[in-house]
């Protein structure tokens, strides 16, 4: 080959490869959840104190951090996550129907995936992008898509959802709705062992500012199942509504989420109580109403709109 | 010495000079950036049919036409419409309201969204990224239900990045309109029904 040509290709070779790095993920998404990293017994299983309801699903959650990294949480309510971060969570009915993934890549940005058991339990393969509508052996019970994924967790400050200071306070909250047992480590546990740093001195054992228990477990359930759309940051939905808590002290939560809801009270307990799929809330992921969780709100919303109407002169 | 004064002072001086004149221009530049924008953004929305379903209809001096005083306020909240429309024997698979901003199909009565700028019934407290996600994701806000037919969805979300900023600039600067439109119907509901 003529120099000029060799030149050429080896000009072409270099521009291809510049192209292939730049803003492409380093791999595809495995085919197969056994090479995610997923090993039971090496990841952290974890259990946020105030889960999402997925109808009844029992659920198992890990997380994996690239050795010698650490999750930075100087932001209280935003941790930000070192690249290299995956997280795991099962869904089972009478038995493990789909494990959902997500990873944070080396340019920071987050991938979603989700993985659908074989009936024999022995492998899960990745699901396409666009979801799967209705798994014909689990009666219906449907795949998310990326998009959708990406819909409710990239609406918060913070991808990871339930992962968090308050969702792993070692201040569990005994009422909340659905809570798994605590198990292999909550926040404190995780700061010993160097797996956070920069948590503001003594707050370990974040908590809901609430006045009662009901309270405390409305305002839970509220932030894990509405909060990571309903919140305040610059991608929340357009609605004026804030159902998500903070952990930042004097932030005053409990009032702010108050003060929107009360105005808006029938038409939320309509939308929470409806799996009509042009007006239920939550819009995705579920098919059966929480009726454990609605009775709380009930209770919880009408209690305080009798003390409200009290209050006023 | 003069000379080196000179040689240093005239390519400062013209650097400032250069540098006020770069920030004397650069509003105007920004505003022509702008007003560049919006006029894509009106073409696009002009030349993809947003009116045609945005806009209620109404019946002019020359027959049906959009109504502009109204436009792109979506279906008009004054037009209650409870329950699907009951099609005649035939191949028949969707109505529509004289307005052209109701549909009745299988998937029950869709009401075309108020895009203008309104901050309680309209666009005025969506972002550009939350009317990207809208499309692109084929759901309310990008994140609620499902956006129903006839919106073409699977044609819109072909829009780069770019158009849809344009679009969004030129729907932020059209005059805002108080129409809160209604929430679908599910196929064969009442608006009674509708509440469960």
């Amino acid at each position: 080959m003529s120099s000029p040509a060799l030149y050429l290709t080896h000009l072409i070779a270099a521009v291809a490869a510049l192209a292939w790095g730049v803003g492409v993920h380093a791999d595809p998404l495995p085919k197969h959840l056994r090479d995610t990293g997923l090993d039971e017994s090496r990841n952290l299983s974890f259990s946020p104190q105030y889960p999402l309801w997925s109808d009844g699903a029992h659920k198992r959650r890990w997380i994996y951090l690239p050795p010698g990294t650490a999750i930075d949480a100087s932001r209280p309510d935003a941790w930000e996550f070192p690249p290299g971060t995956r997280l795991w969570k099962e869904f089972s009915l009478t038995g493990p129907v789909e494990t959902r993934f997500i990873e944070r890549l080396p340019d920071g940005t987050w991938r979603y995936a989700a993985y659908v058991w074989n009936e024999e339990r022995t492998d899960a393969t990745l699901a396409p992008s666009e979801g799967i509508a209705a798994l014909p052996t689990h009666d219906g019970y449907s795949i998310p898509s990326e998009s959708d994924c990406r819909a409710c967790h990239e609406s918060a400050a913070v991808p990871v959802l339930g992962f968090s200071a308050l969702q792993l306070s070692s201040d569990r909250d005994s009422l909340a709705p659905h809570a798994d047992a605590l198990t292999d480590i909550d926040l404190g546990g995780l700061v010993a062992r160097g797996l956070i740093k920069n948590l503001p001195p003594g707050s370990t054992r974040p908590r809901i500012d609430a006045s009662w228990q009901i309270e405390r477990a409305s305002l839970g359930y509220l932030h894990g199942n509405c909060g990571h759309c309903h919140n305040e940051t610059d991608t929340r939905v357009p609605v004026d509504l804030t159902l998500a808590q903070s952990v930042i002290a004097g932030s005053a939560g409990s009032d702010r989420v108050l003060r929107s809801l009360l105005n808006v009270r029938s038409r939320f307990l309509a939308r929470v109580s409806s799996r009509n799929p042009q007006k239920q809330m939550p819009p995705l992921g579920t098919r059966h109403i929480d009726v454990e969780a609605l009775a709380l709100l009930e209770r919880w919303i009408s209690e305080k709109s009798s003390t409200t109407e009290e209050s006023k002169p | 010495m003069n000379r080196l004064k000179q040689t240093c002072v005239w390519p400062v001086t013209g650097m400032f000079l250069l540098g006020a004149i770069t920030l004397a221009t650069e509003p105007a530049r920004a505003a022509d950036s702008d007003a560049a924008k919006v006029a894509r953004g009106k073409y696009l929305v002009t030349t993809s049919a947003c009116n045609d379903c945005h806009t209620p209809w109404h019946v002019g001096p020359a027959g049906p036409e959009p109504d502009m005083s109204r436009m792109l306020s979506g279906h008009p909240e004054s037009l209650v419409i409870n329950q699907p429309a009951t099609l005649p024997a035939g191949p028949w698979t969707l109505a529509a309201a004289p307005t052209n901003t109701a549909w009745s199909g299988a998937w029950g009565v869709s009401f075309t969204a108020n895009l203008t700028p309104d901050a309680e019934t309209g666009l005025g407290k969506w972002t550009q990224a939350t009317f990207m996600q809208a499309i692109r994701t084929g759901r309310h806000m990008g994140r609620g239900r499902q956006i129903l037919p006839p919106m073409p969805i699977a044609m819109y979300r072909n829009f780069t990045d770019e158009d849809f900023g344009a679009i969004f600039a030129y729907l932020r600067s059209i005059p805002p309109i108080k129409n809160r439109v209604p929430e679908p119907l599910p196929p064969g509901a009442t608006a009674a029904a509708v509440e469960k």
